[in-house]
């Protein structure tokens, strides 16, 4: 690799040929403040307009300032990153960036979490020396995403997430000059977008431009309304997470005390999505089986792969994208959802409550979520089968507010029957661990031999597409991977050029999968701490005693109590779905 | 066979075409028919003639007589006088406004003396729409001698020898940037012209393509010869019709002829060309944000390098040239580079096609030898300052150029000098402002347009060039205070130094010039409140003289807003908060008695 020496702050410095000042900086010690700037390092997840100006340096013998993140280092560079030039200007931007945005930190929903703020707290700014006009707009409300773009300073990172990596194209640049805001096209609504609300412009944003759809002030009605009955649901991914919000090292596992914490704010029944994972692949896995049996059969009508439908963004994402593909997915229910029709119709109707008075709250690493549970297919007369869908910063709020001091909470177990769950549930939370947790339970079931090594790892890593071989005592399985829509789409595309080999594809909409949802606490483009998440819930998946869905006993009760078999008639109805073609109707006014 | 005795050069620029000359035209054809002269005359439409002061031109040929502001009533005289009894309609010559004496040949007006018309070489003389006419005048002979005689390196290193810059406004080697692109390797490259003029009353490239677009074909076909490429795109704002249906008839002729298409002039050498339409946004002038207009995306520049020479439209190797650029290919090729050399100054080379325009006598399109100065520009070719008011300032480079004063009258043009005064050469506008214009206004005016202009992508010209303007508008408002003066030349710099593209790095030009020449006046708006021009509206103060004011009682009858109140047969009082400063008491008074302070 050809090396470049230069200079930088008087540090002799050595970098790769190709890096930009901004790398070169940071291998000496020295961190140039960026706005716009966003990486996630080793999943080629990269944002560099060089728009926001706030990292620009001198370099000697160029005519005007340099941007830091996109000015590649050249042989003999010498560069100041704090001249007297370098700090007025840098300075001066920031105010100019403040002096088109609103002062409304005290209220502002990303207010602590907030780039803007540290940068302007930084570099030190105690009043904007420019008054006059704002840039404002319509704020736009939609199911799970609220767009306050009066606070967007054209980062564009929501525009490259939403493009680039998602390849959904519901947002982008609008309007020029001052007036110039990342918007969906013609300034519409996201809901008449092709927005599948995976959350990932939200999870970028640096300031509050793009926040979650709030339902905490619902679900503290709800708890305190003595006619309800109040139970939770807690997504896998959640536990790997919430800690952060209490000053936790990233990837500490709080299962315990996130159910501790859940009591304590009243709900009545804390129970497990997990619970409902294992019941996804109790049914999920058994339509893979039916239709493999069949395709090996000779039979023509089947379709093959079978794609994972866990995800509510994925599932937006081909209503909107793959309308002919409407039959490929699953038909399985996510999780959240059949968690709902169990705890309103088996649970409720066991405890002799009306499914109108059993509140279901879940608690999702994810926005799309919450969209997902106000679908009318997930209605019985009006009556939605999970009723609230707050995320992991929701309640992380939630707990704060109620003086609850989450260090010191024990750690508590979840409540049954809906509270058990197998290691095979917990791992649905990672990318791939949907499609491991269907071959731990297919691969007993098909061969009707014991699995002696229950984890694949040839399933599990970052990579953007994955594919294994797995051996299903000699039938060779293929299954294909992606996390994020962008690598969705291009297994789909695959899939109707007839170039797919695959019998099983899981995909995530969520690059990391659920661990980097949408409604996480916010990485501020520290991948690491993705990696920490997922290596949490792989030890937490190794700590549980049983680790396939079919072994959980309140699965098996369940069946034999209730649901009878995996695609049954009971199932059909409660826990399979059916999909909407999408792809008319966007930006079509009401 | 036919003998054409006369031609008839009907000017069919865009200035002309607006003041009826398609009427012209129609007229003179008639006539001439009805006349039955149709073997003998032939009227011809051309590009502009650059003197659209004066417009519409009618040049008859052989004799050069040049009419001026010609209508469509006139041309039966013209016809019966000049062709038919051989006498010049002297009423319709020009007139030297120093002498008074009628100037009938073209080459005697002190609008062209001075002029060296190179780019420009053919507009005015040919008709644009046919090919014919374009090769009678050499044209496509510079194709014909590279394809066959000359290596793509022996004909670049023939433009680097010439020192031809960029006409654009960049000013980059023209020469060293088509050796950059050919040594690119590239599966596939792209010639692109950038007919994107954005300046407001700039319209040379416009009238290059609308007088002559068969040079910019050639010299886009020979690019490709030297880059490697068999792709042509022409960036053209949708604007410009005329333009745009004079390229597609030059264009379709060319492929008739051969000499665009595949195997040109029997070589292995093949080349096309597509035309592709800009929306008016002045920033796709910058060759980054134009190509990415080209390739569907949103018109917005991106951080150089890469260069388009290295990955440009769809990420392959392209060269950007502007339309001057290109029109001084094939002169160079069939003169030498020697020739052209030797015209213009050390640095730069060759001749600048000028838009005058503004408070000066002869606004028009004109080409000057580089090295000129503003004071031969603005006195001898644009006829000195309009109505005999005093020249206060010239602002070159279009709307983020600089504005010059008095003192840089005698600077020789070229771009280092206008750079190192603190303008620029852009690509060509060149707006002359007289005592009447406030300084604190002028910088108004340019900063009104790159704000609405500014793509918005980078912070400090979106958000800078605003907070600039409203500075500005605080101050004319008569609200600005000594440190708004400091914060606009602080914030001017950081929006220089700090902005992505060469829209923000030049935005603030007209603001910082205008402080460094006129800071007086800034001065005076911010302490005295006053506006010396006149010019700012809030700072005007109609006033009563009492001892004029005989209480007729007209004024206050007039005044939309019942400013002025007194008795009948008093001396009258304007209510300064109430005025609007609209001038209606003033336009009334018949006894002198409102005075402007």
């Amino acid at each position: 690799m050809e090396m470049v020496k230069l200079t930088i702050d008087g540090k002799a410095v050595e970098v790769e040929k190709n890096t930009t000042i901004l790398m070169a900086a940071r291998t000496a010690g020295i961190e140039i403040p960026t706005l716009c700037y966003f990486q996630l390092k080793d999943m080629e997840i990269e944002n560099r307009p060089g728009g926001c100006r706030i990292c620009v340096v001198e370099v000697s013998g160029r005519r005007n300032l340099a941007p830091a993140c996109t000015t590649t280092v050249t042989p003999g560079m010498v560069v100041n990153t704090h001249s007297i030039r370098v700090l007025n200007a840098r300075r001066t931007v920031l105010e100019l960036i403040l002096s088109d945005h609103p002062a409304e930190c005290l209220t502002c929903a990303k207010s602590g979490n907030c780039e803007l703020q540290d940068m302007a707290q930084k570099l030190g700014v105690r009043e904007i020396p420019f008054q006059g006009a704002q840039s404002t707009y319509r704020k736009d409300t939609s199911p799970a995403i609220i767009r306050d773009v009066d606070k967007c300073i054209m980062c564009r990172r929501c525009e490259m997430m939403c493009n680039e990596v998602q390849t959904v194209g519901a947002l982008s640049a609008v309007n020029r000059g001052f007036m110039a805001v990342v918007a969906p096209a013609f300034e519409m609504n996201l809901e008449k977008s092709p927005c599948t609300y995976c959350g990932q412009c939200v999870s970028v944003c640096p300031t509050g431009a793009l926040t979650e759809v709030d339902h905490s002030r619902n679900v503290i009605n709800a708890l305190a309304d003595p006619t309800k009955t109040v139970v939770v649901q807690t997504a896998p991914a959640v536990r790997a997470a919430l800690g952060e919000e209490f000053g936790l090292a990233p990837g500490t596992l709080v299962t315990g005390k996130m159910v501790a914490a859940l009591r304590r704010l009243g709900f009545n029944y804390v129970f497990d999505t997990d619970f409902a994972a294992d019941l996804t692949i109790m049914e999920e896995g058994s339509e893979l089986l039916d239709r493999l049996t069949r395709h090996l059969n000779g039979d023509k009508n089947v379709k093959l792969p079978i794609l994972t439908s866990c995800c509510p963004g994925w599932v937006n994402f081909f209503e909107h994208n793959f309308p002919e593909m409407l039959d490929i997915p699953s038909t399985a229910k996510s999780p959240q959802q059949m968690f709902g029709p169990i705890a309103k119709e088996y649970f409720g109707k066991k405890l002799g409550i009306d499914r109108r008075n059993l509140i279901v709250v879940s608690i999702m690493p994810c926005l799309a979520k919450k969209y997902e549970c106000q679908r009318e297919e997930f209605k019985v007369n009006g009556d939605p089968d999970v009723n609230y869908s707050i995320s992991t910063r929701e309640l992380a709020h939630l707990i704060k507010q109620a003086n609850i001091d989450f260090a010191s909470l024990p750690e508590e177990d979840f409540d049954n029957p809906l509270g058990e769950s197998t290691g095979a549930g917990v791992i649905f939370g990672n990318t791939g661990g949907v499609i491991e947790a269907a071959c731990r339970t297919a691969y007993e079931l098909y061969t009707g031999k014991k699995l002696e090594k229950v984890e694949f790892n040839e399933l599990r890593g970052m990579e953007n597409i994955r594919h294994a071989t797995i051996d299903f005592n000699g039938l060779p399985i293929n299954i294909g991977i992606a996390h994020g829509l962008g690598n969705a789409r291009k297994l789909l595309e695959d899939i109707q050029a007839g170039k797919s080999h695959f019998h099983a594809i899981e995909i995530m909409a969520c690059p990391g999968g659920c661990i980097g949802g949408g409604g996480q606490p916010y990485h501020h483009g520290d991948s690491s701490i993705l990696k920490a998440r997922a290596a949490a819930i792989y030890r937490e998946d190794a700590g549980k005693p049983i680790r396939k869905s079919h072994e959980n006993p309140f699965i098996i009760e369940l069946y034999k109590e209730f649901l009878e078999k995996p695609l049954g008639e009971k199932s059909h109805h409660l826990l399979h779905t059916h999909y909407f073609d999408k792809s008319a109707g966007v930006f079509v006014e009401e | 066979m036919t003998q054409i005795k006369y031609h008839m050069l009907v000017c069919g620029g865009t200035g002309c075409h607006a003041s009826q000359s398609d009427q012209i035209l129609k007229v003179f054809q008639e006539q001439i028919i009805a006349h039955g002269l149709d073997t003998e005359v032939q009227v011809i439409k051309t590009g502009c003639f650059g003197f659209c002061e004066k417009g519409p031109i009618v040049k008859m040929m052989p004799d050069n007589t040049f009419y001026t502001q010609v209508t469509p009533a006139d041309c039966s005289e013209i016809l019966e006088e000049h062709i038919i009894k051989g006498r010049r309609v002297n009423r319709l010559l020009y007139e030297n406004p120093e002498t008074g004496e009628k100037v009938s040949d073209s080459k005697h007006m002190g609008f062209y003396k001075k002029q060296i018309r190179i780019a420009l070489r053919n507009c005015g003389f040919i008709n644009p729409e046919n090919i014919d006419e374009y090769i009678a005048r050499d044209g496509y002979m510079a194709l014909g001698k590279v394809l066959t005689e000359l290596t793509p390196e022996a004909t670049i290193e023939i433009i680097k020898k010439s020192g031809l810059r960029g006409r654009g406004g960049g000013g980059f080697p023209t020469g060293l940037k088509w050796e950059i692109t050919r040594a690119v390797k590239a599966d596939q490259k792209y010639v692109v012209c950038n007919a994107d003029e954005g300046d407001p009353g700039a319209f040379m490239d416009r009238s290059v393509l609308e007088g002559d677009p068969h040079t910019v074909l050639e010299a886009m076909a020979i690019n490709g010869y030297c880059t490697g490429a068999d792709k042509g795109l022409i960036y053209i704002r949708a604007e410009y019709p005329l333009a745009v249906e004079r390229l597609k008839i030059a264009m379709k002729q060319a492929q008739e002829y051969g000499l665009l298409g595949k195997n040109i002039l029997g070589t292995d050498f093949s080349f096309d060309i597509d035309i592709r339409y800009g929306a008016g946004a002045f920033v796709c002038g910058e060759e980054t944000a134009l190509i990415h207009s080209m390739e569907g995306l949103r018109g917005e520049p991106t951080v150089k390098p890469p260069f388009p020479s290295e990955s440009g439209y769809m990420g392959k190797p392209s060269n950007v040239n502007n339309v001057e650029t290109y029109a001084n290919i094939p002169v160079i090729l069939n003169k030498g580079a020697a020739w052209f050399a030797a015209i213009g100054t050390e640095k730069s080379k060759g001749t600048k096609v000028f838009a005058l325009a503004g408070k000066i006598n002869n606004v028009g399109l004109i080409e000057v030898p580089m090295g000129i100065t503003l004071r031969e520009v603005i006195y001898e070719i644009g006829g000195g300052i309009k109505g005999g008011k005093k020249f206060k300032s010239v602002q070159t480079g279009g709307p983020s150029g600089g504005c010059l004063t008095e003192r840089h009258l005698d600077t020789p043009i070229d771009y280092d000098n206008l750079l190192a005064a603190g303008s620029m050469m852009g690509s060509g506008g060149m707006i002359v402002m007289d005592e009447d214009d406030c300084a604190v206004g002028m910088a108004k005016f340019y900063l009104d347009f790159t704000v609405e202009e500014s793509c918005g992508k980078c912070s400090p010209c979106r958000i800078g060039n605003k907070r600039l303007y409203e500075i500005l508008e605080k101050i004319t408002q008569g609200n600005g205070t000594i440190e708004d003066l400091d914060k606009l030349r602080n914030l001017s710099h950081v929006i220089k130094d700090t902005s992505l593209c060469g829209l923000g790095q030049t935005s603030p030009n007209p603001v910082l010039s205008t402080l460094d020449n006129f800071y007086d006046e800034y001065l005076e708006h911010v302490t005295s409140k006053k506006c010396r021009a006149g010019n700012c509206k809030s700072l005007m103060q109609y006033m009563i003289i009492s001892e004029n004011c005989i209480g007729c009682t007209l004024c206050a009858r007039n005044c939309p807003v019942n400013a002025i109140t007194g008795e009948r047969k008093q001396p009258h009082l304007i209510d300064q908060d109430k005025c609007i400063k609209c001038g209606a008491c003033m336009e009334k008074c018949k006894f002198n008695a409102i005075f402007i302070n």
